[in-house]
């Protein structure tokens, strides 16, 4: 009995097995019939750089689907990349990226405003002219009045806590809190002196307060209709769709907003009458359901599970539906220059030169599903990017180990040193990345004691807490950072500004706290000119790389698949993902 | 098919079991006769196939793993190669049984009451309300006080011999014409034990239906059978009339049987006289008569007891049979001589 | 049997009190022990980017400065009275049991939780009544042909049914006959019963089955061993000496008397799963408690989890009382006291 009992079970195994290799072709083989016929016709990458099945054709439910959910879909509340992509929608700001691929996507547009800002008062006063004709989705006009009260209401950190933090950092709000806080009082950073006039009121200069223009947060709010934190479950639309259902976690629909006209849009195309999005589906799920045209996109724009990677790569006609964008986001390793001996910028220089970023590219998934092996920290999707070679390790990105040996001779250390290496412990790109540097960096004698830590207390009590990450000595820390938005602030600022290191915890900033970089930093914020910008950006990237205190690893890149029904489908460099608001259906 | 045929009518059954250590001879060899009005008594020790014959009599063994050969006549109808169907139909209606523990032997989740009812519809085509008036009379008749009430009691609310008596009622629902019980008195206590015979032998007499009584114990044997049948390694090794079986018995094993019976009118010191040895293997029984390793009087038949099987022969007189190497009257002289002096003088 | 009755009830009572109690306290000591304050516990509740007033204004929000007996006295005074919440615009006040806000998301928690309950509920009854039927009757049929190819066949199949995680069950059936041939729907596809029961049988079909295939090979081997201990008992020999047919035998006779510890332990696993199917919820895209509970866990959103745990242990509670009851029922040599 027992015997039969195991062969049976063998059996059943080897069928099942069998059926999971059948799936995947049945699946691919239903695609054939859909790809043909196409105006374009589908090929790897079609969609970076330029429109992939362009067309005007409107109607349709468009269908989206993420696994795990974002902050909030209220347009003061949030502050994922996907998010900001998804919003415009049903919200407008005051001005947004062009909504083309390539790189005319950094360029800002007007959005609700007619044009970019104007700046005044050295940079410190910025004046926004609002189009004509806005309304709501009940129908009531849009005035700057409803902008300065949605900037007003995001400032509300302690009810609305997701959003980002630049109109509390710059505005000159003298005590100022917001609508709830101060309630009553007047926003003293912001006027209206029309209802299409709005003017801003920094504390201190900022050139490019335009990108601040383009956040969610100057999306319009009227005062009338905000319930605080329920504010989500029905923003009011100022684009072309607004909320039909909203279920918390579960789904949302969007439909045409009557409302929105489209003379005064000339960025949307609003195709499909609908969208239905889906929050929580199984990840792997949603992927095969993106093959097989149930779905049309991956909300979360990070690319394929594992699962379907090798299917999508190794199927043609899979693969003729992907694409490979990069995005604003790095992978890379802070070096710790509070804990001996990295305290000596040689023993720093020697693990920038010794470690292997083939294998730290292997281990975030590769050239194509990893992304670009990084030799400094601004990638290439920002404008003012350069390819540096700062303590590069080697030719052939493996290591340099003979300026390793030697620069660890300069610091004291020639045959190596001890120190730990922190993780996120639920990540297991990073543990492979822990792997590889552990293997690299021990060929010339450093020895690393890999440390997992759990994600979400990571930077709150660990890696970024320096009382910790010193007193336990993490000399490296594994990390990743993704830019807010396409330009070195938006980039760099969180984590290279010593200033924004707290002692409580909490900091993205691990391991950079040079007085030289922060001066920089200062002078590039105020730069109005933006090639100016972007150049003193790069030399802030160079800067920061030859303290040695960050090793890059890679530029992220991702394998995305179009749906299979999707029209006018590319890669808005702005957020590194399809750009959702332009997509429409066959 | 033979003419002459008694109420029941066991000729030659065989009851084989296949088991993975072998095959298990339970039943070898048995013939028995009786009529209605009649009681057997049936005696063994465990495994001498006394239950297995009975059930074998009702047909419940599973064909899967048991081998039954012989004839079983009962009133004319051969029930051995009688399709199951059949056989069924006669269960309960002509042939009922009587099983040794009330208690197991009821299903614990359904009434007294209901388990009679279901015993008497599925051989009579009456309403519920008749049938439970049925069975409200045969609690009555078994003897269990306020029947009316008692019929909707569970198994598990019954006293031991009240429990028995229910059983009994069940049993006899249909007028069974044959009624075997199995050790029914084994899990009573004794003065219970006697009212339970006590109440067998009255429906009996009501009913005129035969009654087997299979049995370890001589003195439920001897209250109740007209005949006793002693059966030993799955043979009859002595059969005969009651007073005749227990005054003259001719076989050694039932000289065992009577010398290891406890009695009130023997000193209480004195030591019991156990057979020696231990019951035989069914699956190996030893060869030659399957007594013999345990006779003490086997040196006396020269040899034959080790190497070939007795048949039945004549004993004393009349119907009396047992299966012995030894000539009768040596058995006699033995029995009044040596055996019985040793008894008495307990 | 009312008063046994009332005590299980308070009984119960207790053993929610407990378990919300110790769930209370993993939340509330593990992060401290860990070397946690209050700040760096806020850290997880607020954006990306948050600077300390904003992390001490959600600390002030969250309570979690405040004791731990203080901070679950709120909570338990929540169940009861129910708790009022700052929406920023208003105060909004929910009705009891108002089982706490969830942190992350500053919306109430049992208007989730009842909302999530048809899900959980549909999936749990639906395969529950597939396995049931069917581990039952696979389990007679092999009892009663035990050693034939069948049984073997079926304990095999069952062996693997056990074995095999529902995770990646769930994907290949998915792949398989939703995406590939069509037959049923794709995941995360749910209509609640009232608005088309047609269709919400549809979609749940495929979940069902695949849910039912873990348990109803446990109830198959269950019935069977059941059924050849039943089969062996004496009363199965007295069914057939009163001259009962074979499939009343079986059935009347057999199967109810070994049904009774299946029933049971019926009960217990439909009240562990209404708690939350949790990997069925996930792989099927499901959005039921068992997902809520995931997000919850994973969030570090201590009011989610409270809320589900104790859901989930009501019904468990609740379950072991139904089947303590119904086991007095069908058998009546129980007493209840």
């Amino acid at each position: 009995m027992k015997r039969r009992l195991v062969v049976g079970v063998a059996a059943g195994v080897a069928l099942a097995l069998g059926l999971s290799a059948c799936g995947g072709g049945t699946s691919s083989s239903n695609n054939q019939g859909g790809s043909s016929g196409n105006a374009n016709a589908p090929a790897f990458n079609a969609a970076v750089g330029k429109v992939f099945n362009p067309s005007d054709k409107k109607g349709g439910t468009m269908k989206f689907a993420i696994s795990s959910d974002w902050d909030s879909t209220d347009p003061g509340d949030t502050y994922y990349g996907l998010s900001w992509n998804l919003v415009r929608l049903y919200t407008r700001a005051l001005t947004m990226f062009k909504v083309v691929p390539g790189t005319g996507s950094q360029e800002l547009v007007g959005d609700l405003a007619e044009g970019l800002g104007e700046s005044s008062n050295g940079g410190k006063t910025w004046t926004y002219k609002l189009r004509q004709g806005l309304k709501f989705e009940d129908g009531t006009p849009i005035t700057a009045k409803d902008v300065e009260y949605a900037v007003s209401r995001s400032l509300e950190k302690g009810t609305l806590v997701n959003g980002p933090f630049y109109f509390n950092d710059f505005l000159d709000l003298k005590g100022y809190k917001g609508p709830y806080s101060s309630k009553g009082q007047d926003n003293p950073a912001i006027d209206t002196p029309d209802d299409h006039t709005i003017v801003f009121k920094l504390k201190k200069a900022y050139g490019s307060f335009d990108y601040f223009a383009m956040l969610p947060s100057t999306a319009p709010v009227p005062q009338g209709k905000d319930t605080g934190v329920k504010y989500k479950e029905h923003p009011v639309s100022s684009g072309p769709y607004m909320f039909q259902s909203y279920s918390a976690g579960k789904a949302f629909t969007l439909v045409r907003n009557p409302n929105w006209d489209q003379a005064t849009d000339p960025n949307r195309k609003a195709l499909p009458d609908q969208y239905d999005v889906t929050i929580g589906a199984n990840a792997d799920d949603i992927d095969n359901q993106l093959i097989a045209g149930s779905y049309q996109v991956d909300l979360a724009g990070t690319g394929v599970q594992p699962a379907a990677l090798s299917r999508v790569l190794g199927d043609p006609n899979l693969k003729a539906r992907a694409d490979n964008p990069g995005s604003a986001r790095l992978w890379y390793t802070a070096i710790n220059p509070e804990v001996a001996p990295l305290n000596n910028i040689e023993c720093r220089k020697a693990v920038m030169f010794a470690a292997d970023k083939t294998l730290y590219q292997q281990a975030y998934g590769g050239p194509l599903a990893g992304g670009e092996i990084a030799s400094n920290l601004l990638p290439p999707i920002i404008p003012g990017h350069q390819k540096l070679s700062v303590y590069p390790p080697g030719q052939d990105n493996k290591g340099d180990v003979a300026a390793a040996k030697d620069a660890l001779q300069k610091c004291g250390q020639p045959s190596g040193f001890s120190t730990n290496l922190s993780y996120r412990a639920e990540r297991p790109k990073e543990k492979a990345t822990a792997e590889a540097l552990q293997q690299s960096l021990g060929r010339v004698g450093i020895k690393l004691t890999l440390k997992a830590f759990p994600t979400g207390d990571y930077l709150a009590l660990y890696a970024g807490k320096p009382s910790y990450a010193n007193g336990n000595k993490l000399g490296l820390m594994v990390y990743g950072w993704a830019a807010d938005w396409n330009d070195g602030f938006g980039f760099l600022s969180q984590i290279i500004d010593s200033r924004t290191i707290r002692a409580s915890g909490g900091n993205s900033n691990l391991s950079v706290h040079v007085p030289e970089v922060d001066k920089m930093i200062d002078q590039a914020v105020a730069e109005t000119d933006a090639d100016k910008r972007n150049q003193q950006w790069s030399a802030i990237d160079k800067r920061v790389m030859e303290e040695a205190v960050v090793l890059p690893g890679v530029w992220a890149k991702s394998v995305t698949l179009r749906g299979t029904q999707a029209t006018n489908v590319f890669v808005n460099e702005a957020f590194g993902q399809y750009d959702y608001m332009a997509m429409g259906l066959q | 098919m033979s003419e002459d045929h008694s109420f029941l009518d066991v000729r030659d059954l065989r009851i084989h079991f296949r088991t993975d250590d072998g095959l298990v001879r339970s039943v070898d060899g048995l013939s028995f006769r009786l009529e209605r009005g009649r009681t057997l008594g049936i005696v063994g020790e465990s495994g001498s196939g006394k239950s297995v014959t009975s059930l074998g009599i009702l047909g419940l063994h599973n064909k899967r793993n048991a081998q039954v050969s012989g004839e079983i006549w009962l009133e004319g109808a051969e029930l051995v190669n009688s399709p199951p169907e059949a056989v069924r139909k006669l269960r309960g209606r002509k042939m009922a049984m009587i099983f040794q523990d009330p208690l197991s032997a009821m299903h614990p989740y359904y009434t007294v009451g209901k388990q009679i009812i279901e015993a008497y519809r599925v051989h009579n085509n009456v309403s519920k309300a008749v049938a439970r008036k049925h069975a409200i009379d045969m609690l009555g008749r078994v003897g269990i006080p306020q029947p009316a009430r008692r019929v909707d009691d569970y198994p598990h609310q019954f006293s031991g011999g009240m429990r028995q008596r229910a059983m009994i009622a069940m049993a006899l629902s249909c007028d069974p014409e044959l009624l075997i019980a199995d050790e029914p008195t084994t899990a009573l206590d004794v003065t219970v034990q006697a009212q339970i015979l006590d109440l067998m032998r009255t429906l009996q007499h009501e009913f005129n239906s035969a009654l087997i009584i299979i049995t370890h114990d001589l003195g439920v044997v001897a209250e109740l059978s007209d005949e006793v049948l002693v059966m030993y390694g799955g043979r009859c090794v002595e059969f005969g009339p009651a007073t005749t079986v227990f005054d003259r018995p001719e076989h050694p094993y039932t000289w065992g049987l009577l010398g290891s019976m406890p009695r009130l009118d023997r000193g209480v010191t004195d030591r019991l006289l156990p057979i020696a040895g231990t019951p035989p293997s069914m699956i190996n029984l030893p060869s030659g008569c399957h007594f013999h390793p345990r006779c003490a009087y086997e040196p006396r038949t020269g040899g034959l007891g080790r190497t070939v099987p007795p048949e039945l022969n004549r004993a004393g007189g009349g119907s009396h049979l047992v299966r012995c190497h030894l000539p009768s009257d040596e058995r006699q002289r033995i029995w009044s001589q040596e055996v019985k002096p040793k008894l008495e003088a307990q | 049997m009312l008063t046994f009755i009332i005590r299980r009830l308070i009984g119960a009572v207790l053993t929610l009190l407990v378990v919300s109690m110790i769930t209370f306290g993993i939340f509330y000591l593990i992060p401290r022990w860990a070397g946690g304050s209050a700040e760096s516990l806020a850290t997880r509740y607020v954006g990306r980017t948050a600077n300390p007033e904003q992390v001490q204004a959600a600390v002030k929000a969250l309570g979690l400065d405040q004791p731990i007996y203080l901070q679950y006295w709120n909570w338990v005074k929540s169940i009861f009275a129910g708790a009022d919440f700052n929406t920023g615009t208003s105060i909004e006040h929910c009705p009891a049991p108002c089982l706490g806000y969830s942190f992350i998301g500053r919306n109430p928690v049992w208007p989730d939780l009842l909302d999530r309950l048809p899900v959980t509920t549909s999936l749990a009854f639906g395969a529950a009544i597939i396995w049931l039927i069917s581990g039952v009757a696979i389990g007679v049929l092999s009892a009663l042909r035990r050693g034939s190819f069948f049984d073997r066949a079926a304990m095999g199949v069952a062996l693997g049914g056990v074995s095999l995680p529902i995770f990646w069950t769930g994907i290949i059936c998915l792949v398989i006959f939703s995406y590939g041939l069509g037959w049923t729907a794709p995941g995360g596809a749910y209509t609640p019963i009232e608005q088309n029961p047609g269709l919400w049988a549809y979609d749940l079909i495929l979940p069902w089955i695949t849910l039912a295939l873990l348990f109803s090979a446990a109830y198959a081997r269950l019935t069977r061993a059941g059924m050849l201990e039943t089969m062996g008992e004496d009363f199965i020999r007295t069914a057939r000496a009163k001259g009962l047919e074979e499939h009343t035998v079986v059935t009347r006779h057999g199967l109810r008397a070994a049904l009774t510890p299946i029933v049971t332990i019926f009960g217990l696993d439909v009240g562990l799963l209404l708690g939350g199917a949790i990997l069925t919820e996930s792989t099927f895209s499901l959005p039921g408690l068992g997902k809520y509970a995931i997000d919850g866990i994973v969030a570090n959103d201590m009011p989610k989890v409270m809320g589900v745990t104790l859901l989930a242990a009501f019904f468990v509670v609740i379950a072991n009382l139904i089947v303590d009851l119904l086991y007095a029922v069908i058998d009546p040599r129980v007493r209840l006291g």
